[in-house]
């Protein structure tokens, strides 16, 4: 054997110091953001009370006059914004995706790919940007749909990448035994590739949602925002309507004290939301693991 | 009486004609026509923001505008885009320089250190912070930590500097708590989750033959690390930290949020400055005049460039980096 | 197990009469290297994964300078046998290896033994040829000497030459050994990986299948490599060819589900075999 210059106890002792610092780090940096957690919850929890899920927030002088104010518009207009959004994005994303998938060989595939990755990296406020010139111009006002549409367009590359490995993951030889049947190919895709692909396509439009749901950039110039109740249903849609990332910013850098409290309450409804669709969509992917 | 159909008689029934050639005529072409929707966004997307930015971009010229260090939407109706330039690339690269070493020493103990279950819960973790939203990361760093830096970091070393080297004041800058120090910290801890999952992503790529190949050296387990792991790993590392440097140019809130927002230059350490995307946020919705709308439509098309490099870049390393030749068969 | 309780008396019985053969034989052969000294010693081995067990009680010594086979259907514990003679089995958290292998008298799985000093005895080289791609061909060669800090060039350059030329692959390479190591052929790179192995001077190679993944060509000049070796190192490898065995070890192992079925002389036990399943399997019943 050849002479070693370091001893097994100072390359050992390297190790050691190695693993210290590696755990070191990890903890210097995981801890930070425990802390973050931890102060949105307490804060939040706090600054919840009833009325915050039953009235809707009207002007400062309501909250600081100690009259009774909440977000209860806010919420409803999430729930609208995000259901334009999902059902914008799912069909274009799982279509996207299908064709990825299915049509492996389609000259058009490789530019779809790398197109599909580059918008998905780009910042979301440009996304708003687009559903800001796509939509709110031509309809010259700000709406609850732009902002659908500008949420769609954060999660249509996502759908689109995550359908396509979901579909990957289903084995090639099930699609040719569904073609050897004599099933057209549509077919075989849509009652045998896609079903069997369910958990994986739906985990998918949950992360993407998940991503998309926590937004405020892309909506502080599509859906706007809005201290009321629109005055009919409608005005969800078509006109400027409260979400609560972007509420959630407003109440933030406002100068009232009151309403920082409310934008604390916000964050924490906002997170746990966004909280509950990750988890959901870890569930499912663990499902499907075992 | 009509005859009840034979089996052979449902067979030979020719199929409906959508069980034939026009189904999947049909189906390819819709979702080829979704798939070519997305590469549709894609390009109006660069188009809108270059026919909305024109006005400015005439008015001031391409270079002009890039390199105009003046942004006075109020009385001179100056647009430059300079300080937002020089804002987002200052704090996205002290960010990853920040987040790029902890990140990967959080990737590696997942992956090589802990004990399964545990690597596994700072797995989830990682993956949980990743998820919570810019604002509401914003919301905490208004309240509490840019207050926190302010009384505990930044007046001692104000302090400090004023008594002692008087002179680097300017460069420090006025240590009211939002400003591009605190902007950037954020906009490391926010990094940090991607980094470290896209890092772990290709620690997991690393064949198992590579590492037993550097045991079987004799190699210590921090050996093994760096001899066979973190080489292999290099290109999706280095494509990470580019995609997450992608990131941390566009992350908007909570930057807006905490970075003090002053337009125009000078700059200073501790002091407040701007980025791209937080100058959009801030003035798009009150941008009264026609030029000062162009002008921010016209940064949104500069961070687009930017970003589009970046990506394209981290493409390009993905690809050129990515082991193929190490294995045979 | 039959074989298994009558082995201590086979072993003596062997050791016995297969070291004056083996002296005879070698003293020609061999010269200086002739001795049939035991290197390693298994003693009641067992691997276990869980509840299920890889190698079952298994003993048997590897002589030094001579090249042992083992040998079996796939399945029968030969990689997780030749796995636990240099502690690999401590990266897999699963697995459990109990008994002793004494490496010259020395229980390497005592706990005072650090796995990584063994490791540096007893080299390996795997079933797929494994340089480190990102490393050119001298790094490769070298990267168990850097590992313990040797930084002298000249140093370096004379050991990469030597196990290149030892691994028969210093005429091939000697002109490029900037390139990367994944430039090279299959072939090539499975030879990398022995030189490797062979820089940093180990007692004895343990090899996994080295040619399963090449051609027949490389292949040979792969056995050429180990006979010649075998002069200097004691080498166990684990193949599924038969007739690899058959042409290039001096002692086979037969294994089948975990257990030892039957150790001897190659020659001996491919002609003679003991037991009826050696047998079945040498002449290609199961397998």
């Amino acid at each position: 054997m050849i002479k070693p210059k370091k001893t097994l106890k100072q390359r050992n002792i390297k190790d050691r110091f190695m693993v210290s610092l590696l755990v070191l780090s990890t903890v210097v940096v995981l801890v930070p953001l425990l802390i973050i957690i931890a102060y949105v919850i307490i804060n939040g929890v706090s600054a919840l009370n009833w009325e915050f899920f039953t009235e809707e927030l009207g002007s400062p002088s309501r909250a600081m006059q100690g009259r009774p104010t909440g977000l209860i518009h806010t919420m409803i207009g999430t729930a609208v914004v995000d259901f334009l959004a999902l059902i914008i994005s799912i069909p274009v994303g799982l279509g996207a995706g299908i064709m990825l998938s299915e049509y492996p060989d389609h000259k058009l595939n490789p530019y779809l790919r790398i197109i599909n990755d580059t918008l998905n990296g780009m910042p979301a406020i440009l996304k708003g940007l687009l559903a800001f010139a796509l939509i709110v111009k031509p309809m010259g006002t700000f709406s609850g749909l732009s902002g659908g549409f500008a949420l769609a367009f954060v999660m249509i590359p996502i759908i689109a990448r995550s359908t396509e490995s979901a579909l990957m993951s289903i084995p090639w030889t099930i699609r040719e035994a569904g073609l050897a049947i004599g099933l057209p190919r549509w077919r075989v895709v849509m009652s045998t590739i896609v079903p069997a692909a369910k958990t994986g396509l739906v985990t998918g439009f949950l992360i993407a949602f998940a991503r998309a749901a926590g937004e405020a950039a892309p909506l502080m110039f599509t859906s706007f925002g809005n201290n009321y109740f629109p005055r009919h249903w409608t005005g969800m849609i078509f006109g400027p309507v409260d979400t609560l990332p972007q509420r959630l910013y407003s109440l933030a850098i406002s100068p009232y004290k009151e309403w920082h409290a409310m934008g604390w309450a916000a964050g924490i409804v906002l997170l746990f939301f966004v909280i509950a669709i990750f988890f959901t969509a870890r569930l499912l992917t663990r499902k499907k693991v075992y | 009486m009509h005859q009840a159909q034979t089996n052979t008689d449902i067979i030979k029934k020719p199929l409906p004609i959508i069980y034939r050639w026009l189904g999947d005529k049909i189906f390819l072409t819709v979702v080829f026509i979704l798939g070519l929707s997305i590469i549709f966004l894609a390009f109006s997307m660069a188009w809108v923001l270059y026919s909305e930015g024109r006005l400015a971009i005439n008015e001031f010229g391409v270079i002009g505008f890039l390199k105009g260090s003046v942004w006075d939407p109020g009385v001179r109706m100056v647009f430059g885009a300079l300080p937002f330039i020089f804002g987002t690339f200052i704090t996205s690269v002290v960010a990853l320089a920040i987040a790029f070493l902890p990140a990967i020493a959080i990737a590696v103990v997942i992956a090589e250190y802990a004990p399964k279950w545990i690597g596994n819960i700072i797995e989830n973790f990682v993956h949980l912070i990743a998820a919570i939203p810019s604002v509401v990361v914003g919301i905490w760093g208004i309240f509490v930590f840019a207050p926190w830096m302010r009384e505990t970091v930044y007046m001692p070393i104000f302090t400090f500097t004023a008594n002692n080297y008087p002179s680097l004041l300017p460069v420090l800058g006025n240590p009211m708590g939002y400003g591009m120090t605190t902007a950037t910290i954020i906009l490391a801890l926010m990094i940090i989750p991607f980094t470290t999952a896209l890092t772990r992503d290709a620690i997991s790529q690393v064949p198992k033959e590579q590492r037993e190949a550097a045991w079987a050296l004799g190699a210590t387990k921090w050996e093994v690390i760096r001899m066979a792991v973190l080489p292999y790993a290099r290109g999706g590392i280095l494509a990470g930290a580019m995609l997450s440097f992608g990131r941390a140019i566009g992350e908007t809130m909570a930057v807006a949020m905490l970075i003090g927002n002053k337009n125009t230059f000078p700059f200073s350490i501790l002091g407040p400055a701007a980025t791209m995307p937080s100058v959009i946020i801030n003035e798009f919705r009150e941008a009264v005049g026609n030029l000062h709308l162009s002008s921010l439509m016209a940064i949104g098309l500069a961070l687009f460039v930017i970003s589009l490099i970046v990506n394209l870049i981290a493409a390009y390393i993905t690809r050129k980096l990515s082991i193929t030749g190490g294995q045979v068969v | 197990m039959f074989v298994n309780s009558n082995f201590k008396k086979k072993k003596t019985k062997l050791s016995e009469n297969g070291t004056s053969q083996q002296q005879s034989m070698n003293m020609k052969e061999k010269g200086l290297y002739g001795s049939s000294m035991i290197r390693i010693e298994t003693k009641n081995l067992y691997v276990k994964y869980g509840t299920t067990i890889g190698v079952n009680n298994v003993s048997v010594p590897i002589y030094n300078g001579n090249v042992t086979a083992l040998v079996g259907p796939s399945g029968c514990g030969k990689t997780t046998f030749l796995r636990a003679l240099n502690r690999m089995h401590d990266l897999s958290r699963d697995a459990v290896v109990t008994g002793k292998v004494l490496l010259d008298d020395l229980n390497i799985y005592d706990p005072k033994v650090n796995p990584v000093s063994i490791r540096r005895k007893i080299g390996m080289v795997f079933q797929k040829p494994t340089p480190f791609p990102t490393m050119s061909i001298f790094d490769n060669v070298v990267a168990g000497l850097k590992l313990v800090g040797i930084k002298d060039k000249k140093f370096l350059n004379e050991v990469c030459e030597k196990a290149l030329i030892q691994a028969a692959l210093f005429d091939e390479v000697k002109d490029r050994l900037n390139n990367p190591g994944g430039s090279l052929s299959g072939g090539q790179q499975q030879r990398l990986s022995i030189a490797r192995a062979l820089a940093i001077e180990p007692e004895v190679l343990l090899m996994d299948e080295p040619t399963s993944s090449l051609d027949p060509k490389s292949t040979l000049k792969i056995e050429d490599l180990m006979v010649e070796l075998k002069k200097n190192y004691s080498i166990v490898i684990v193949t599924h060819n038969l007739a690899q065995a058959g042409r290039i070890s001096d002692y086979s192992i037969f294994m089948y589900l975990g257990d030892m079925i039957e150790f001897g002389k190659t020659k001996d036990m491919f002609q003679n075999p003991k037991d009826k399943r050696t047998e079945e399997y040498l002449t290609g019943k199961f397998g």
